[in-house]
């Protein structure tokens, strides 16, 4: 099984080969420039690496969100055009999940965020028990939320995420939990995790059609919430 | 005897998803459009994010049907041409990311086009027998342009807006006078059952550039007389205004076309854009040119519109010339006429 993992929900571009449970090659640049010109020319750079024909691909893993809106559709509009072009299925990987699934084997619970603005971060809680397992699904919530509930969990956490660096004062002051910040290299997206869950997605069916593929943002528009809030207080 | 050559185009610039299959620059096989102008209603007008979720929602769908109505597959196609600005930059990416995956798993060329561009080469396409060198009124919601086509893909643009787009003109006076989004349409409408000569609203002339336009004098115009008629409790008739207004807008663009043909010496003329498709502007103009003798070409109003069928046009004698796009194509949102 061969799987094309794709990861540009955040500030993170990166692309991969997945192969029976080898990472063939992984390309990932974690510096301020724009997706839409470097994601296709990385895609490139290992497919040629890697002397792969696109047409033995079983399946396109793209981070399906949440991340930067802008960020999540360059890569679901790469995904979705590969997925046309090459008639093959899509597998959309939740972004936080993707991040998670990289600290394998912790007996921690995993929480990865990213920054969702206006005080919030987008986050979960994940678990190895044996398998990987989702406790919170992915949410945009305020950090002081997500601690709470990992206080009432009172379980050891490893936190990730571009939400870390700014949210660190505020773990430091109200997390009761004992806790570590993830190393660099197992903290931002990755394009080989988000292939690796493809994988398993892929053999249990989790699969949808290129057309059918959105991403998951978990926050309406602004102008949506903007007419909510006045429709809301219109009596 | 040349090969055909079949272009895929696409086009997310805006509010329309739209995808073509269009033969050697002139024959449309298909013309794709999935409009959202109901989706943006409600707020007015068209709203970014909203735009572009919709996008990322429809692209495959549009295209799969733009190939479909053509009877073709992507094995058939010679290259790939996609909108890269000017426009939204989240709807744009949409397009340009989906034709940059499309082109490269499929091997194909890939040609970026100016979205305006497009929108002159839509005339391409119901006339066989339209070549530059010609001179083209552009005229949309975003632009308000006189440019010489002198050859395939060369501009030279001799006028120009100093301040709002006529079609934005349109639409902060439908807005005003309560006809709603989108404004061009709606005004056009209520125009038929106005009196033209009503209300007399200013004609902007700019000091040594005759080619030039500027909308703004005349929006406040239209905004000072209705509330003007307001404070003294008049009532105003909704069709006289449309009407008088649209008459100024007309009368402007017409008349700096016809001089710059003259000054000029150019005799074909062409206008280009959504606001080509209102009916006032296209009997004035035609009316004009048969008056001067000039041979005059207006696209079928769905050519007007946002498509991709005109993309497919520009794209085509881009790739006649040699341009291609590299796989780090980026959406230009305010991409000037003519650059590349």
């Amino acid at each position: 099984m061969k799987i094309l993992g794709i990861e540009s929900a955040s500030l993170t571009a990166s692309a991969a080969i997945w192969e029976d449970g080898i990472l063939t090659a992984e390309y990932t640049v974690n510096h301020k420039k724009t997706h839409s010109q470097t994601l296709l020319p990385m895609i490139d750079e290992i497919v040629r690496m890697t002397e792969t024909q696109l047409e033995t691909l079983d399946g396109i893993a793209v981070s399906g969100g949440p991340g930067s809106f802008t960020g999540l559709r360059i890569g679901s509009a790469t995904a979705k055009g590969l997925g046309l072009a090459l008639d093959k299925p899509l597998l959309h990987v939740p972004t936080l999940d993707a991040m998670a699934y990289q600290h394998f084997g912790t007996d921690r619970l995993i929480c990865p965020m990213l920054d969702a603005r206006r005080g919030q971060v987008y986050c979960g809680i994940y678990e190895f028990h044996d398998v990987f397992r989702v406790i919170r699904p992915q949410a945009a919530m305020a950090l002081t939320e997500l601690l709470e509930e990992l206080n009432r969990m009172g379980r050891p956490a490893v936190f990730l995420g571009d939400g870390v660096p700014a949210g660190q004062a505020v773990i430091r002051e109200k997390a009761g939990i004992p806790y570590v910040f993830a190393p660099s290299f197992s903290c931002g997206p990755r394009a080989g995790a988000v292939a690796a869950l493809g994988a398993v997605y892929l053999k249990e069916g989790r699969s949808e059609a290129a057309r059918d593929h959105a991403p998951e943002y978990l926050k309406p528009s602004q102008a949506e919430r903007n007419l909510k809030a006045a429709r809301e207080q219109k009596p | 005897m040349m090969e055909d050559v079949y272009i895929l185009a696409i086009e997310s610039s805006c509010d329309e998803t739209a995808a073509a299959v269009v033969k050697n620059g002139r024959e449309v096989l298909s013309n794709v459009i999935s409009s959202q102008i109901a989706l943006h209603t409600v707020y007015g007008g068209v709203v970014p994010e909203i735009a572009s979720r919709k996008h990322i929602e429809k692209i495959n769908q549009v295209i799969e049907e733009a190939l479909a109505d053509a009877g073709m597959t992507l094995d058939e196609m010679t290259a790939v041409g996609v909108t890269y600005g000017p426009g939204l930059v989240g709807a744009l990416l949409v397009g340009v990311s989906a034709a940059k995956a499309i082109a490269y798993a499929k091997k194909l060329p890939l040609i970026g086009v100016h979205h305006i561009e497009g929108h002159v080469s839509a005339n391409f396409i119901e006339n066989p027998e339209l070549e530059p060198p010609f001179l083209c009124l552009i005229v949309s919601g975003g632009h308000t342009h006189l440019v010489i086509m002198k050859d395939y893909g060369e501009f030279e643009i001799i006028g120009r807006t100093r301040d709002d787009a006529a079609g934005e003109a349109f639409d902060k006076v439908a807005r005003a006078i309560g006809l709603g989004y989108p404004g061009g349409p709606k005004i056009d409408r209520a125009a038929r059952e106005g009196n033209p000569h009503a209300m007399e609203f200013p004609r902007a002339r700019i000091e040594g550039a005759p080619y030039d336009f500027s909308f703004s004098g005349l929006k406040s115009a239209v905004l000072n007389y209705l509330n003007r008629e307001k404070m003294a409790g008049r009532e105003v008739s909704r069709n006289d205004l449309a009407a008088s207004f649209q008459n100024a807008v007309v009368d402007v663009l017409v008349s700096r076309t016809v001089l710059a043909a003259e000054d000029y010496g150019i005799r074909d003329v062409v206008i280009a854009g959504g606001v080509a498709s209102n009916s006032a502007l296209r009997s004035a103009m035609k009316e004009a040119c048969g008056r001067k003798g000039f041979r005059f070409y207006e696209p079928s109003p769905i050519l007007c519109t946002d498509n991709a069928a005109m993309i497919g046009a520009a794209a085509y004698y881009e790739y006649q010339k040699g341009r291609r796009s590299g796989w780090d194509l980026n959406a230009v949102p305010n991409l000037k006429l003519g650059e590349r």
